[in-house]
Parts: structure tokens; sequence; C-alpha cells
């Protein structure tokens, strides 16, 4: 599984944005945050039609280890969730940058998304970490 | 770095997760948590808890010793490697370990304690040990290995020297058995700490890592620190410095079916306070008692979290977590005595409602709350 993937960006949170070809965006968690926690037993959803600023906390993921807030990368509104983690919490450590996304964001301001961080300054955000 | 035990090295091989655990390198898991906490239930697990302390107290008056010192009476134990698990109370009837004591000789005892009350414990057990010219030795040159599950005994005896095989296949629960000749330092017990049948096996610390290996080829998994502690709390079993400590006695912790109040002329350290406290539960409404919860909601319940139980009073979450097998959180909780079958428990600044239960969760793999 790749650490992290170049046309996603990041926050120091440890949340993931990947742009959309509509324009939306969709968010996660990233691989070292998942290992992290360990496994993953239950996440609470945002509501859809939900609007949200950035680092708003918007949503909680519990792992066996501990609850942990999710924070939104970006101002928008919550225009999906992945209503699979419901039953299956635990494709969040299968598969953190593809089926275990947690929302889908219509962003307030698209141009947003280049003020995050992109794959080398979360890489420094890590190795801070560790 | 923290002290690392014999096994460092095969953890690090089964590519473990390593974390801090009371001074200690212990792994936490091998990749998924809730897998080996299955693989015990359903199967058979080993966990390397060598970072245990085993002490071996030697003297004649050390029975003698140790019903003193002990809140269970070793007075019960008669049979070579029989086993008794009770508190270490401070005066004032606080807990300042549980532990493990075994009947080996009736000169010698072992008893293991946990590895972060260590320092503390040898220090209070060689202060009231001079009194009875019972000499303390650490056994730090031995390891310990748990090996739980329905098929954990199987495979355990398949991989012992035939001779140990033979003794340890015949040990009831809470029995253990030494080897001979070459053997005479390995000790297997049928004791746990997951609520499945198992031993735990101490053995020279030389010995461990080509044992595990052993037990590895015979199908044998490594399980983490994470799933002992969700296989322990499914068990009913407390875990020192979560649910008790010495501020509370046994009797607030759950644990007052340890205490062995007769023979009345028994006078252990901590008895006195826990005669008055035992006294004053009847007629006082400030009394508490350990129970267990189920929660209601999908959140995850927490140790230090705070429950209500209405018109009643408040109480705490001392162990909590999300139960693999149930599939849904439980926890053990100090509560007011007069609450019944329901409380509240807080959540991120939400009530959620849980009910309350007996202990254990699940034993041999089967779920005890209907």
């Amino acid at each position: 599984m790749l650490e992290a993937l170049d046309e996603y960006r990041y926050t120091p949170t440890h949340e993931w944005i990947r742009r959309e070809e509509d324009g939306s965006m969709t968010v996660g968690i990233t691989a070292h945050a998942e290992e992290l926690l360990g496994d993953m037993v239950y996440v609470q959803l945002p509501e859809v039609g939900r609007v949200v600023a950035a680092q708003e906390e918007c949503c909680v993921v519990e792992s066996v280890k501990a609850a942990s807030d999710i924070y939104s990368p970006l101002a928008g509104e919550v225009i999906a969730i992945n209503t699979a983690l419901d039953e299956a919490p635990e494709l969040i450590n299968e598969d953190p940058y593809g089926a275990g996304w947690i929302m889908r964001l219509q962003p307030s301001n698209a141009d947003d998304f280049e003020g995050l961080l992109d794959r080398a300054a979360y890489a420094a955000v890590v190795a801070e970490d560790e | 770095m923290g002290s690392r035990t014999s096994l460092y090295e095969n953890h690090l091989t089964a590519n473990a997760k390593m974390v801090d655990f009371a001074g200690w390198d212990m792994p936490l898991h091998y990749g998924s948590q809730l897998a080996e906490h299955h693989q015990v239930r359903r199967s058979a697990g080993m966990f390397d808890v060598s970072h245990m302390a085993v002490l071996d107290l030697h003297g004649p008056r050390v029975r003698e010793f140790l019903r003193k010192l002990l809140a269970n009476d070793v007075g019960r134990l008669v049979r070579h490697g029989k086993a008794l698990y009770s508190c270490m109370l401070n005066p004032a009837g606080g807990v300042i370990d549980d532990l493990i004591a075994y009947f080996l000789t009736e000169d010698w005892f072992r008893l293991v304690v946990n590895a972060g009350t260590r320092h503390k414990d040898l220090a209070w057990i060689q202060t009231h040990a001079i009194a009875y010219d019972v000499a303390v030795r650490e056994r730090t040159d031995l390891a310990m290995v748990a090996v739980q599950g329905p098929e954990a005994r199987t495979r355990t005896l398949a991989t012992l020297h035939s001779s140990l095989a033979a003794k340890a296949n015949k040990i009831v629960n809470f029995q253990g058995v030494s080897g001979a000749d070459d053997y005479t330092d390995w000790f297997v017990a049928r004791t746990g700490y997951t609520g499945e049948d198992g031993f735990e096996v101490m053995l020279p610390s030389s010995a461990a890592p080509a044992f595990w290996q052993a037990l590895g080829a015979a199908g044998v998994l490594p399980c983490g620190l994470g799933a002992r502690d969700t296989l322990r709390l499914e068990a009913g079993m407390n875990l020192y410095g979560n649910d008790m400590d010495e501020t509370v006695t046994p009797l607030e912790s759950g644990l007052g079916w340890t205490v062995a109040f007769a023979p009345v002329d028994r006078d252990f350290i901590g008895c006195s306070a826990l005669l008055a406290q035992q006294e004053a539960r009847h007629d006082s409404h400030v009394a508490n008692k350990m129970v267990g919860l189920i929660l209601r909601s999908r959140q995850v319940m927490r140790h230090g979290q705070i429950v209500r139980v209405a018109g009643i009073g408040n109480g705490m979450v001392t162990s909590g977590g999300f139960s693999p097998t149930l599939e849904q959180s439980i926890a053990f909780a100090r509560v007011p005595a007069a609450t019944t079958n329901e409380c509240e428990v807080e959540i991120r600044g939400k009530w959620l409602l849980a009910t309350v239960v007996k202990p254990p969760f699940v034993r041999f793999g089967k779920p005890q709350i209907a």
C-alpha cells in the first residue's frame, strides 16, 4: 500500500483529500493515522447536508485503542458519506485511501485544496511524529 | 529504550508493533488486534508475559508469612503446584497489587506480580518478610509464555518435552507442575487471563525463543497486549491500575470473592479495614460496587468516563472497550451500591444508556450475557 499518494492533499491532523472530476472533494484518514489507531470498530459519520467549516470536528472514528476526531480539511457541505463503514469500519484499515473513504464535500472555495499539504509536506509531518 | 524480554527478537521478526508498557518494550499487536482476539477465542494464541515479575519466597515460615501478607488464604494450598489468586493489601485495605501465588514446597512459594508494580511490591514484601526469615528471590532468569484458547493445551503439550508434557497433561484448572532433570526450571500451570483454557509456562529465558518458535510451528499465533486487554475484559478479569489500586478495597472492586475472612483467627494485612468497611456498607448510601456494563449504542466506553445512575449518584468506567466477541462496547464500572439494571455513560458530551450486568461477558468462547 502506498504510504501517501501524489495526487492527494493532506492535513497535519492526518486527513487526506482527493479532488474528484466533478469538483467535489473526498476525505479519509491516512495510512499513518489508521496504523496509529489500530483496528477500527465504529465510525460516527456526519449527516449529509451538514455545512462544515475548515478544521471543524465532523466525524469520530473509534478503534480498539481510542476515539479520534476527524476534522474537515475544507469549508463546504457534506454531499455524501461512506455508509459501508457502518457495517465494515475495518475498510479504513484495509484500504484507507480507497474503500475506506469517509465523506465527500462540495467545497465553498475549490482553491482551498491547493493550500493543503502536499505529499512531501505531509511526509515531514509524519517524520516529526515518529 | 525500555527493558526487553528474551522474546524481543521474536516479536520484531513477527512484525510486532512495539509499545512501552511499564518500562518494557512489548508487542501491542502483530497486525490486527481483533484477529488475535478471535484466534484465542477460536483456536490458540500465545502471549509473551515475561515482563511480569516472578518472585520465589523461601523459608520454613513462608506459608505463615503469606497468610499474613495476602487477603486470600494460602492455607488452602496443599498440593504441589496449586495456584491461588489474591490481592495484597495495605493496612487501610487498599490494593497494592493482585497476584497469583503457587505452592511449590512447604518452604517455597512463588508469586507472579504485575510488571508495573514490581518495585513497590518487592519493597513491600521484603519489608514484611524479615520478621518471618523469608528470603525473596526475583527470578529474572525466567521467561513466561501464556498459551490460551480451546486448542492451547493440545498444541502446547505437543511442543513440551515428553516427560513434562505427560505431567502437564494431567493438571486441573489453577494447578501447575514442575519439570524434572533438565527441566527443573520449567513450570507449567493451567492458568490464564483470557477466560479460555490454556497454560502459562515459566521457563529459562535462554530456552524461550526456541519454545516460542516451536509453538508457532504448532499453529499457535502470537498475540499482543491489545488482545490481552480485550480478552480479559470480556472474561471479567480486573486490571491493576485501571480497576483497582491503593485507594480502593477488593470489596469495591468486584474482588470480594478473593478475600478469605475465614478462619477468623487469620489476621492478614488490611483485614480490620475490610471488616469495618463491610459493617459500614449495611447502613451507608455512599458504598460502591463494581458492575459490568453493555452500551446500548455503538460508541465505545473507555476508562475514566463518568457514569450516572438516575436518582442515586455517579460512578466511573474503570475499564472499557469494544468486545470483539459481542461486537459492542463493554465495560467495568465502579457505581453506587444501590445501582440496579441501568445507567448512563458520558461519551463526548452525550449521556448514553448502558445495561448493568454481572461479568464475565464471555467464557470459553461463548457469550454469557443474554
